[in-house]
């Protein structure tokens, strides 16, 4: 009885002391790593995210309002993460959140928004369970599946092979996911994995791993990684007398890949979510601004981060009040929004859909080959 | 080899990826033998494991890659070019490696003064205090750097610029039983094993060595006898410290990226090559760093290269159940 | 605990120290439980709910590294053993029986379950990891623990079943305040009664000085390999309590900055002080969080780079840590001795 009257009062309490203060900014909240071994990803997503609120907020904002984007770092943590999304939620009161751009993260903090019901979307996660935690989950990239046979596609069709080689990152589940879903593809394409080698990203020696490779003679190697190995890999590959293409997912657009991998990664290939020569205005505004405000080449992850923030922002001006069920309800109808990374239409999986780009890397340019549509 | 289109061909090709293996596996030795040489000094002389000697290796990758972006961008390797052979253009290579060692003298000036502050600020003053408290200071001074390092510097993973780009691979044989070696890699090679012979010849014939022999097997009893134990400690650290510098520009200039965390896993691994080998031990370090670089390079490419990470600390519980004083080293009896 | 021992410390029976203290702060964690959701914060709960878990964690590492005297650094490994044991049990139960762990009180019981196996699967590591310790000290038995550590997650990471790098998800989150505070009312308790038994003075007598501990017929090797036991049991149902609370575990999270968070904690608070570690424990964690703020002036994150010069400015000034090896209790009854 002591116990149900001091919860009552608990509740009653919490009711009448206001806590939230009508404030005259939208505060909009992120998670990312922005110090820890991931660091350089999460860095890349927040410029992305405060160059589109940056923008909004110069055209005067959503509805009269200015947008504040509150950060928080996660270190590269997941509990960091589910943390610092509370703290976003209960004590900064944000409307939304944005991020992580690593699965393992948005998995921790999915269950959080979704409990408050605070929208979030990851820009950037590629497993598919990250949108299934609840209705309150989406993301605005292309999960594993779908990159896996675009890039399967790309080997078979295009480059016409038949013996592929890969060589994923054993701790990052986005490589696995998209190693698997490439190689079921891929075979089911009729075509051969001749040899499924791994690596841990932070190795910076892949020598015995491409000779391992090298002597099953694939024509092609397909590695699902990010720029930070990449270079190295295709350096020693090329060093190793390696001659056929290399294949790689959205994790190696970056001008990083080019200043580390230098030459070596010419006759390379890989998909992304856009092509940053794209001569459509929307990718050229954006590329030129970021230009400006980082003096930096945006990477895919930038992209993506930029275009997260833009479907929230659109989602917002659709709503009538701003409460976070609107603005939930206006993400899920988002419907050929025209991003930089394409024409984004959010499922009934809270996944996006929009198109694939194959790129050719030669000499630290990324020339577009073509579009696949899902 | 030969080439031979016989059913021997199969077998021929096994054994070229074989070497191929074991010149990976000793190249990898290399760079792990130059972190380990520092690493035993360091501990051989006050028995510390010293956490901050791979973020001290990061620094000098740092240094070296801040000093040639310098020289690039000053185009002072063309001037050394010039210097050298009194025209420009002629004989890039050369100059290459003039302006190469160059870099590496100056990171290894930069590390031993960070060694030397170092010692001086966090190490000595617990000279006498248990060694579990020294431990933690090293943890502490470890993430110390890892953490200062990315506000510093930025957390991005930074491209060395490429020196040596016109340096293409030796290659033994063709087609199949094709074998690559990296000159860079026999550089570093080289290198760890010359660096082995200075440092055997310091400990073992100079009177700095004999000093620090002694600080080494009795703190007390050398300062007894006169030694300046504390210079001498300084001394030792800042050689060590050197020594990572030397190691962290080398192995940028191999695998060309620099990052605040890159020291912290190789650090340790050359830990366990040390041990190996039998720490305090130069030439256990060396030889240490090559089994380890060996036995990577053979479970990568004959077994699962994701047990790697694993692999240098299996080694290192075997060695210490089974052989606590390592393949060279001698064993202490401990007195009451 | 076999109770191998007659003389009784004289604090186990008096005041602070009787079972009815401790069943009752057992009730006041689950009536604190109850009532704080709707007075605090959720942030906040959930901060305390996470220094909790680090209370758990620190207090059972400094049984291994104070009172033992054998510096461990593999604290990770044993909570991923936990971690993982007890979220692939609740998973599966869940997968194969959902209507069992729709019920509350089945679904409590299943997760409580899950823990003490949990606890005891890192026993048995801790076991494993302890051998090597009868061999070696100081530096060499820091390193092979934490190299233990490191080979713990490459196996999670190599472990097909248990998600490899993806790790496990969809944990559902059984893990509340009452759960966290009984279990670390249960550690403090436990590893209280240890340290003030026959046994503890075995493992003080390890600390102070091994040889001639043994030179005085005590078995140290019983001694250390208990200490390392005990102290990974503990971590196991922290490792437990950590996955339901976060519902998604991989081997990243437990690598060794997570055993080194965990030894900044005992060191602070004082190598052979249960109230320094939990006093420790729960002041970083808070402090990691108030610090928060400081990155909208600083732009960056400075928080562990101030973690780190604190653990070199405290052993250079105050190497026994904030408690040394004092509890609160020795000063609260040290206050009554002087009034009296």
């Amino acid at each position: 009885m002591f116990l149900r009257v001091l919860s009552i009062s608990a509740i009653l309490c919490a009711g009448l002391c206001p806590t939230s203060s009508y404030s005259q900014t939208i505060k909009v909240g992120e998670i990312g790593s922005m110090t820890g071994s991931e660091a350089t990803f999460g860095i890349s997503t927040h410029q992305g995210i405060e160059l589109a609120i940056k923008e909004q907020n110069a055209k005067g904002g959503v509805k009269g309002k200015k947008l504040e984007l509150i950060n928080v770092d996660n270190q590269g943590k997941p509990e960091e993460a589910a943390i610092g999304t509370t703290k976003l939620i209960t004590q900064d009161k944000v409307i939304a959140v944005l991020g992580e751009v690593a699965s393992s993260r948005s998995l921790a903090m999915a269950p959080i928004a979704q409990k408050n019901k605070i929208p979030m979307i990851s820009p950037s996660s590629t497993n598919p369970k990250v949108t299934t935690i609840g209705d309150y989950i989406f993301r605005v990239c292309f999960i594993d599946p779908f990159q896996g046979e675009v890039m399967a596609k790309f080997a078979a069709e295009t480059l016409k092979v038949k013996k592929v080689a890969i060589l994923r990152d054993v701790k990052s589940d986005y490589s696995l996911g998209l190693s698997d879903y490439f190689k079921a593809a891929f075979v089911k394409g009729g075509g051969e994995i001749v040899v499924d080698q791994t690596y841990s990203s932070g190795d910076v020696d892949f020598n015995s791993q491409l000779t391992s490779i090298r002597s099953k003679k694939p024509e092609v190697i397909f590695i699902p990684g990010y720029y930070t190995e990449v270079g190295l890999i295709a350096k020693q590959a090329r060093k190793l007398g390696i001659k056929v293409p290399l294949l790689g997912g959205d994790g190696w657009d970056s001008t990083k890949l080019y200043e580390i991998g230098g030459k070596s990664l010419n006759n390379s290939y890989f998909s992304n979510h856009y092509s940053k020569d794209d001569q459509a205005p929307s990718v050229q505004t954006f590329v030129k601004n970021y230009e400006a405000a980082y003096k930096a080449t945006p990477d895919g992850l930038a992209a993506m981060g930029y275009d997260a923030a833009l479907v929230l922002i659109a989602a917002m001006e659709k709503t009538k009040n701003l409460t976070p069920k609107e603005i939930r309800d206006a993400i899920a109808s988002t419907k050929d929004f025209s991003a930089v990374t394409g024409k984004i239409s959010i499922d009934d999986k809270r996944n996006a859909r929009k198109p694939a780009v194959d790129l050719e890397v030669k000499d630290g340019k990324f020339l577009y080959k073509s579009t696949v549509s899902p | 080899m030969i080439r031979s289109q016989s059913p021997q061909h199969l077998v021929l090709g096994d054994m070229a990826e074989f070497i191929q293996y074991i010149i990976n596996g000793l190249s990898q030795g290399g760079t792990y033998a130059l972190i380990a040489l520092g690493y035993t000094m360091v501990f051989g002389i006050l028995q510390l494991i010293n956490f901050a000697h791979g973020e001290v290796y990061m620094l000098g990758a740092f240094a070296g890659y801040y000093t040639s972006n310098f020289v690039l961008s000053h185009q002072l390797n063309g001037k050394i070019n010039a210097l050298m052979n009194g025209a420009a253009d002629q004989s890039t290579t050369a100059s290459a490696i003039v302006t190469g060692v160059c870099i590496i003298v100056v990171a290894m000036v930069i590390c031993a003064l960070i060694g030397f502050l170092v010692e001086r600020l966090a190490y000595r003053p617990l000279r006498g205090a248990p060694r579990i408290n020294l431990l933690i200071t090293a943890v502490g001074v470890s993430l110390f750097f890892q953490y200062s390092g990315q506000l510093l510097f930025g957390s991005d993973p930074k491209a060395f610029p490429d020196l040596f780009e016109n340096l293409e691979p030796w290659t033994i044989g063709s087609d199949d039983n094709i074998l690559y070696i990296e000159p860079l890699k026999v550089f570093v090679f080289a290198t760890a094993i010359l660096l082995m012979l200075i440092l055997r010849h310091v400990i073992f014939n100079t009177r700095l060595g004999r000093a620090m022999r002694a600080v080494s097997f009795n703190h007390d009893l050398a300062s007894l006898m006169g030694i300046p134990t504390d210079r001498i400690i300084a001394a030792t650290f800042m050689m060590g410290s050197a020594l990572a510098g030397a190691a962290g520009v080398m192995v940028a200039m191999t695998y060309p990226k620099v990052e605040p965390l890159m020291g912290s896993m190789p650090g340790l691994k050359a830990f366990c090559a040390a041990v190996l080998g039998g720490i305090g031990n130069v030439t256990g370090a060396v030889l240490g760093s090559f089994i380890l670089g060996l036995a990577e390079a053979l479970l990568s490419g004959y077994g699962t290269p994701t047990y790697k990470d694993a692999l240098a600390f299996a080694i290192l519980i075997l060695i210490l159940l089974f052989k606590p004083s390592g393949i060279l080293g001698v064993h202490r009896t401990e007195k009451v | 605990m076999t109770p191998a021992y007659k003389t009784e410390d004289k604090n186990q029976s008096s005041g602070i120290m009787s079972l009815k203290w401790w069943l009752t702060a057992v009730a006041a964690a689950w009536v604190l439980n109850a009532w704080l959701p709707g007075v605090m914060s959720s942030y906040y709960f959930d901060i305390l709910m996470l220094a909790g878990i680090n209370i758990i964690l620190a207090v059972s590492l400094n049984l291994v590294n104070g009172f033992t005297g054998q510096f461990s650094m593999g604290h990770a490994g044993f909570m991923s053993v936990g971690g993982y044991v007890s979220a692939y049990i609740t998973t599966q139960m869940l997968a194969s029986n959902p209507q069992m762990m729709e019920n509350s009180f089945s679904s409590a019981l299943v997760f409580v379950g899950s823990l003490l196996l949990a606890g005891m699967a890192a026993t048995i590591v801790g076991y494993i990891v302890g051998l090597p310790s009868l061999r070696l000290r100081g530096d060499y038995l820091a390193i092979v623990t934490l190299g233990f550590g490191e080979i713990i997650r490459v196996i999670f990471l190599n472990t097909e079943a248990v998600g490899g790098a993806r790790g496990l998800s969809g944990i559902s989150q059984y893990t509340n305040f009452g759960w966290i505070f009984t279990f670390v009312i249960v550690t403090v308790f436990a590893v209280w009664r240890v340290v003030h038994s026959a046994h503890g003075r075995v493992l003080l007598s390890i600390r102070e000085d091994e040889i001639a501990a043994t030179a005085m017929g005590v078995n140290t090797t019983q001694g250390k390999v208990r200490a390392f036991a005990l102290g990974a049991f503990f971590a196991g149902i922290a490792g437990g309590l950590f996955a339901h609370n976060l519902s998604t575990i991989n081997p990243q999270i437990f690598d060794f900055n997570r055993s080194f968070e965990v030894i900044i904690m005992v060191v602070l608070g004082g190598m052979g002080s249960i109230s320094g570690s939990v006093v420790a424990a729960v002041l970083l964690t808070v402090l990691k969080e108030a610090l928060r703020p400081l990155q909208n002036y600083t732009g960056v994150d400075l928080r562990m780079v101030i973690y780190s010069l604190v653990l070199i400015l405290m052993m250079l000034a105050r190497p026994k840590g904030i408690f040394g090896t004092s509890e609160i209790s020795d000063f609260l009854s040290s206050k009554k001795r002087a009034k009296a």
